[in-house]
């Protein structure tokens, strides 16, 4: 395993050209790519406003009563950041690398490995943003959104997204081939999706369930983006924030080193 | 001298553009190139010539830090690889073996693109995208997406791009392995204007008659080595001979008598070659067939097959 240091020295400004390459493409279909964030909280608005909110009522969070709706809408932006950065370094990267062989043309030119992997990084923390940005417009249309505070939500897409953008190029990593994706997807992303307190909070989970919640990321993304869309400052916050950061730098490092081991023969 | 290679430098006197030495390397236990030495003059198209697995692609790849060397020292433009990577790759064009266009975009796009990944500035970019597109014989297809493109067409396009930084330094990988004649002689066409122009040029190719058409100096590479180089003709004129007979079809008798009157010769399959010294090549071929049944016998030039043959014992197209 190559160290930290080394990695992290290979990497320039030079990872924004790819970033770029990965804008380009993205725009060039840009509509196609838009409508997914658009439609994918009015479905679920719809599944969870007109049905499970039926049967709910009204939700406790930090001390505070919430409607079921205005509970759920940050956890479903939480959940498009980690889908959209996850699959984007996952399926996407391992397209571009595998069958595309993108990686070995840009390769070729003075980029560096850490430089390609640093790109595909940034673009997929950056589809992370534009798609919580995208929900956050759809979400403030239904009016559940609380001002300025819900601005909040950009940057910390931005710091949930470079963590699951970083957590799918570890998958990369080690997939040997794409179906094996199956695997960590169900493993790790659909449990982080169904118990990290997106859908209901973790209080009503039996004790060691809420202990094993409160270590998944999503479930620190998912309660920093709630205390933004309903304007509560909580103390449990900057802990929150610290622990992503932790693990992102973690995720990031494991991402190159797993990358280089990889792709480097 | 430490190596065929070093001592057939055509211009000993010139700084090398690549300069290797001990260049090794191992994937497990596999030995893939073993203690290479090589230099590459400024301006000569210097080809490697051997079979797949010789370790031709290896070779390349290390020289523009693609695989990393087991061992060994590269410089290339006179700088330490490791140290001046980057440097050294933004004066660098690479044509690999595989397929590695850009899908997500068409012709003109592959060339931009990766015109900005060498940090190029649109205003010089375009119109070198346009010079190539021109050069290449592409400006029909500039907006074509990379899947309507004949594998001919789609070589075309990487050599171009390969070429859009202006290297000093060109390494084609196999540049018409799976090509038409047709496309391949437009490819070599290119290659040589190329080569005229003064670009150093380092190519792989397992056929022969590339090696022979392009390049000024040819390595013969097998099992990891270099086992002789020199321009074609001279080691056509070093292990072969300048006319050869070539037999299939004959009785193992006729082997026997070659052998017998110890004139040179190999066999590959169903084929017995024999290399008369110079003069003698008409009067072996009556004195064969009048000996045996022949079914096909003919009288040849020598050539870089033969010299492959004479070398590692066994036909490049084995």
């Amino acid at each position: 395993m190559p160290d930290a240091l080394g990695l992290l020295r290979n990497i320039s400004w030079r990872a924004w050209r790819v970033w770029h390459r990965d804008l380009l493409v993205y725009r060039a279909t840009w509509w196609t790519n838009l409508l997914p964030p658009m439609l994918e909280p009015i479905l679920y608005f719809f599944a969870f406003g007109a049905g499970v909110g039926m049967l709910v009522g009204r939700v406790l969070w930090e001390g505070r009563e919430v409607s079921y709706l205005e509970f759920v809408a940050p956890g479903l932006v939480s959940v498009s950041v980690m889908f959209s950065a996850v699959f984007e370094t996952s399926y996407g990267s391992f397209v571009r690398m595998y069958y595309q062989k993108t990686f070995d043309a840009i390769l070729a030119t003075p980029l560096s490995l850490e430089d390609v992997l640093v790109g595909e990084i940034l673009w997929g923390a950056t589809k992370s943003v534009l798609s919580a940005a995208v929900m956050a417009a759809v979400i403030a249309a239904f009016g559940l959104l609380v001002w300025p505070s819900s601005l909040w939500l950009l940057p910390l897409s931005a710091v949930g997204g470079l963590l699951f953008a970083s957590l799918g190029l570890c998958f990369t990593a080690v997939c040997p081939t794409i179906d094996a994706f199956n695997l960590p997807t169900f493993l790790l992303i659909m449990p982080m999706f169904l118990f990290s307190g997106t859908f209901f909070p973790l209080e009503v989970l039996p004790g060691w369930a809420q202990v094993v919640g409160w270590g998944l990321p999503l479930t620190h993304l998912a309660s920093l983006l709630r205390a933004s869309t309903l304007g509560v400052a909580a103390p449990v916050l900057l802990p929150s924030l610290a622990y992503l950061a932790a693990v992102n730098a973690v995720l990031f490092v494991l991402a190159l080193a797993l990358m280089r081991r990889r792709l480097v023969r | 001298m430490s190596s065929p290679a070093a001592g057939n430098d055509p211009r000993p006197d010139a700084a090398p553009v690549v300069h290797a030495r001990g260049l090794h390397k191992r994937f497990g236990s596999l030995v893939a190139v073993e203690r290479v030495d090589l230099d590459v003059a400024p301006a000569e198209c210097l080809g490697f010539l051997g079979p797949n697995g010789a370790g031709k692609t290896t070779t390349v790849r290390m020289l523009y830090g693609h695989t990393p060397a087991t061992a060994g020292e590269i410089q290339v433009f006179g700088l330490d690889l490791a140290e001046h990577l980057r440097a050294i790759k933004a004066s660098i064009g690479v044509v690999s073996q595989e397929d590695n266009l850009d899908p997500d975009f068409t012709v003109l796009q592959n060339l931009l693109v990766h015109g900005r990944y060498f940090g190029l500035k649109r205003r010089h970019l375009l119109p070198r995208a346009e010079e190539l597109l021109g050069f290449l014989q592409l400006e029909e297809r500039r907006h074509a997406r990379i899947r309507e493109l004949s594998g001919g067409l789609k070589r075309r396009l990487v050599i171009a791009r390969a070429l859009i930084n202006a290297p000093k330094l060109l390494l084609l990988d196999e540049p018409t392995t799976g090509l038409d004649p047709q496309a391949r002689q437009a490819i070599w066409e290119r290659i040589r204007a190329l080569r005229r122009a003064g670009t150093t040029i380092l190519l792989t190719t397992h056929y022969m008659e590339e090696a022979a058409q392009l390049c000024t100096r040819v390595l013969i590479m097998d099992h990891g080595r270099i086992l002789d180089g020199g321009p074609p003709q001279d080691l056509v004129a070093r292990h072969a001979a300048p006319h050869v007979v070539e037999l299939t079809g004959h009785p193992r008798e006729a082997v026997d008598f070659v052998a017998g009157c110890e004139w040179p010769h190999e066999e590959a399959g169903d084929r017995l070659l024999v290399y008369p010294s110079n003069g003698q090549a008409e009067g072996v071929l009556r004195e064969i067939c009048s000996r045996f049944p022949i079914e096909r016998a003919i009288l040849r030039h020598g050539s870089l097959e033969d010299v492959f043959l004479r070398l590692t014992g066994h036909a490049l197209r084995d």
